[in-house]
């Protein structure tokens, strides 16, 4: 038994897309001005029949699948997002029922905006390196909703990953994180209201970018790395653009983040954005590449992991479920009519 | 279905969620829904009947595209229903989806997946369980 | 066991009633089947009644009591029976009251069959006859009614070749046979292209491939057939009656394109009749949908399985056909209320035995059979008539 680390990981994406031509054409926008100026040109969308909790168990059927462990093993379950089915009760009960981890098992819901599902991976390091339990699932999903015509509109999408944490099979060792977080209102939705408001230019420098940075500054200090010592880099993906730029202004190249850059085919994923990187990441990577992860929640706060992958990644079955570029490959477009009929945009009783 | 009580609902979730079935240990026939007798040992199979887990793969025996649906799924409309027959033998009814429903064929290749079947409205309970979708061969285009 | 004769029938208009309540329905048909019976009503020992679920159509259970009550034979305190099998309620209420007259417990029973589905929204309809399926099984998961007996048609279609072209040739059939009958909810011909280009219910099923909602409601009044003839002349006996049931879901059956409770129950009434399919002279089935209608002429015997829909087809079910298949337009042309429809289609049966059913009689009609279906075939009766 060595370091806490990732034993497995699964990924899910709804199946249908929605193009950003689409979208702007409706409101009257140029579609070929907002794909460059975001860096996306469609995003995923869950059918009415999907939800977060359905994502996650999706997610965690895929982790469970390749895992090849008893589900009673799993002694805690932490969902982050910020669009639970129900404001009170919690989706971690139905994952836990419904890959049947359940009942001799901890589990709470987390929110924090865009970063609650690596906030819920650091609680599972902390409950196994304690020694409470033996594997955590740490899930991070969404199904974004955004106002109609508002600029997240574009972006906000649906998606999420699945992450089994222990010490036995581990396939990513978790070297080490850190987390940087302030109290900076750049993005909220008020209780009881369905759209989340947003500070405009504000949720860039003073938010994503501070929060990203330092973070990830702090975390190499501690780890005494530097980029190039880095194979992957993964970092929230809001847009196109704000991950390539952080990247470039911590010192990272095109190379090491291209994998784990998903946000221009499906959106921004929120909870489920950073960790579907990291999953895509680990579909590609080989023993001994070593992959930094920071993630970003508006409100604000960022997690930063250095994880380092394993051997055990080599007879990993990762075939036994989809792999990210499977998952984002297998679409269906649909139009904004029927998206506003998904999205619950169009009232009907 | 408005205003029963979530204890009709919240008592299926191993069956609804999981496609937990019986078997009975005398002639080893599996059933899905649970049966508390074998309808075919009847008093021999009472106490020996034992919880399995089906595969959730199978085959569409037959389908159809409802046009016309129910007050509570009018918002998914059209959308397919086929009775799918599972590996173990045993036949379940469900919807058939993420695929497009001029493709769907009996004989057809389907997997569970876990949806949102249901809910007692804007303010009720939401009801989960399984549903069905064509098993794909995943192609990798990067 | 005693022989039991039926000496009165009767039937309110079929279709949407609006101004005719539940109560007002049943007590027509009753009063009137009492006056062609030629009894008074202080004769009556029982009445059993035949209702789907006038719970859910009209808020209103104890139907047993209350059509006792606005038929006014409460005054006597006769025992009331309300049947429920679906929508072979009423075929099943007439079998239990059949059993009491066999048995000799009862001697004049009344059997009614009734339902007022108007009273109620097209989609709140369409919700409570889902009930008929297993709720937690196949209606929850958004399955209707119409849908489960789509998933027979298309199996029907893929097993047998049967095409979209004869499922409406049922439609078009009964229709025809509808307009001679002055009860039915439709007067109205169509064409095999009207069925086909009406909307989609649940594919391969369109709407033209569908029963309607309806009201209405039926009486028959039943006797020991040695006291028959002290009220008619026209008696027309029971000489078989059976019932079976099957699996409440569909996928509940190794073969969806059989109803085993047909065969079962038709089997049954034939052996105690002592006839063969091919004696029967006239036949109303239950065609709430059209695939329905073919099952029901493959499962009753009429032909092979997989012929049904080539038999209609080559007219063998029209009226002139070899075996006349619901000369009072069935279910689809002449209205299903469920309750009422299998106590309707005795009473056609028993018209049709007596030379009494006008424009659309069947020549020499002396063996008749009525075939009533609860859910997708969970439960069947079917009753064999015949003209002493």
């Amino acid at each position: 038994m060595g370091k806490v680390g990732i034993v497995s990981y699964g990924a899910f994406i709804p199946i249908h897309r929605i193009k950003v031509d689409d979208i702007a054409k409706t409101w009257g926008r140029d579609g070929e001005t907002i794909k460059k100026s975001l860096g996306v040109y469609e995003k995923s969308v869950p059918s009415l029949d999907e939800d977060t909790a359905t994502i996650s168990v999706e997610a965690a059927r895929h982790a469970l699948a390749r895992a090849g462990i008893n589900p009673k093993e799993i002694g805690a379950i932490y969902v982050g997002s910020e669009s639970h089915p129900y404001a009170v009760k919690p989706t971690g009960t139905i994952v836990g029922e419904a890959i049947g981890a359940t009942p001799s098992l901890m589990v709470a819901d987390y929110e924090f905006a865009c970063k609650a599902g690596t906030a819920a991976i650091q609680s599972c390091m902390a409950l196994i390196e304690t020694g409470m339990i033996k594997y955590g699932l740490a899930i991070g999903a969404d199904t974004a909703q955004a106002a109609p015509g508002d600029a997240l509109e574009y972006t906000a999408a649906a998606g999420g990953a699945a992450f089994i944490i222990g010490k036995d099979g581990v396939i990513a060792e978790i070297n080490g994180t850190y987390s940087f977080t302030t109290d900076t209102p750049d993005f909220w939705r008020r209780e009881g209201r369905k759209y989340p408001a947003h500070g405009g230019r504000f949720t860039g420098s003073p938010a994503y970018f501070r929060h990203i940075i330092n973070a990830t500054k702090c975390l190499m200090e501690k780890m005494g790395t530097k980029p190039e010592d880095y194979d992957y880099a993964v970092f929230h993906q809001p847009n196109g653009k704000f991950p390539r730029a952080v990247a470039k202004m911590l010192g990272f190249k095109e190379d090491q983040i291209k994998h784990g850059l998903l946000c221009p085919f499906i959106g921004n994923t929120y909870s489920g954005s950073s960790l579907l990187g990291l999953a895509a990441v680990l579909d590609v990577a080989k023993p001994g590449e070593r992959i930094l992860l920071t993630s970003y929640g508006s409100g604000a706060g960022s997690d930063s992991f250095d994880i380092t992958v394993t051997d055990a990644i080599e007879s990993f079955p990762k075939e036994k479920a989809p792999t990210v570029s499977q998952l984002i490959n297998r679409k269906n477009y649909i139009d904004y009519a029927i998206y506003a009929k998904y999205r619950d945009i169009l009232y009907w009783e | 279905m408005g205003g029963e009580a979530v204890s009709r609902f919240w008592r299926e979730i191993p069956q609804r969620y999981n496609l937990i079935g019986t078997k009975c240990k005398v002639c080893n026939r599996i059933y899905f829904p649970q049966r508390e007798v074998c309808p075919f040992c009847r008093r021999k199979s009472i106490g020996k009947m034992e919880e399995v887990k089906l595969s959730g793969r199978g085959k569409i025996v037959t389908y159809t595209i409802i046009h016309v649906p129910p007050k509570k799924f009018e918002g998914q409309a059209p959308y397919a229903v086929a009775v799918v027959e599972l590996e173990e033998g045993v036949r379940v009814t469900s919807q058939i989806v993420d695929c497009n429903l001029d493709k769907i064929k009996i004989g057809m290749e389907v997997e569970a997946t876990f949806r949102r079947i249901q809910d007692d409205g804007w303010t009720g309970a939401i009801y989960y369980g399984y549903k069905f979708r064509p098993v794909e061969k995943h192609e990798d285009k990067k | 066991m005693r022989e039991v004769a039926i000496i009165g029938v009767g039937l309110t208009k079929f279709g949407e009633l609006w101004d005719k309540s539940f109560r007002q329905l049943i007590t027509e048909a009753g009063t009137k089947a009492i006056l062609d019976a030629g009894i008074r009503g202080s004769e009556i020992d029982a009445l059993y009644v035949g209702s789907m679920s006038p719970g859910r159509f009209i808020g209103q259970e104890h139907v047993g009591a209350l059509v006792a009550d606005s038929s006014g034979l409460t005054v006597m305190h006769i025992p009331a029976t309300r049947i429920e099998s679906a929508c072979a309620s009423g075929g099943m209420a007439l079998r239990h009251a059949y059993i009491a007259v066999a048995a000799g417990i009862h001697d004049i029973v009344i059997v009614g069959g009734v339902e007022k589905m108007t009273d109620v929204v097209g989609s709140e309809a369409t919700n409570i006859l889902a009930m008929a399926a297993d709720q937690e099984w196949e209606a929850f998961f958004g399955v209707t009614f119409p849908a489960l007996y789509a998933m027979i048609a298309r199996r029907h279609m893929y097993e047998y070749g049967t095409t979209r072209e004869q499922l409406a040739m049922v439609a078009v059939k009964n229709h025809e046979n509808a307009l001679l009958n002055p009860n039915a909810q439709f007067h109205r011909k169509i064409t095999v292209e009207d069925v086909i280009n009406s909307p989609p219910v649940a594919t391969p099923l369109n709407l033209l491939d569908c029963s309607p909602i309806s009201d209405g409601a039926a009486a028959l009044v039943l006797c020991p057939l040695e006291k028959a003839k002290e009220y008619t002349d026209k008696i027309v006996k029971i000489a078989g009656s059976g019932q079976a049931t099957d699996s409440l879901a569909l996928h509940g059956r190794e073969d969806i394109c059989t109803f085993m409770s047909t065969v079962r129950a038709s089997r049954e009434a034939y052996k105690q009749a002592g006839i063969q399919p091919k004696d029967v002279d006239v036949a109303e089935v239950h065609d709430c949908f059209t695939i329905a209608e073919i099952l029901a002429i493959e499962d009753l015997g009429f032909v092979k399985k997989g012929e049904g829909g080539k038999a209609v087809e080559e007219g063998l079910t029209a009226r002139d056909g070899e075996i006349p298949v619901n000369p009072s337009g069935g279910l689809k042309a002449k209205g299903h209320p469920v309750g009422a429809t299998g106590v309707a289609q005795v009473a056609e049966i028993v018209l049709q035995l007596r030379g009494e059913a006008e424009k659309r009689q069947i020549p020499d009609a002396r063996i008749g059979l009525a075939h009533n279906i609860g859910g997708s075939g969970a439960s069947c009766t079917v009753h064999i008539l015949e003209a002493v």
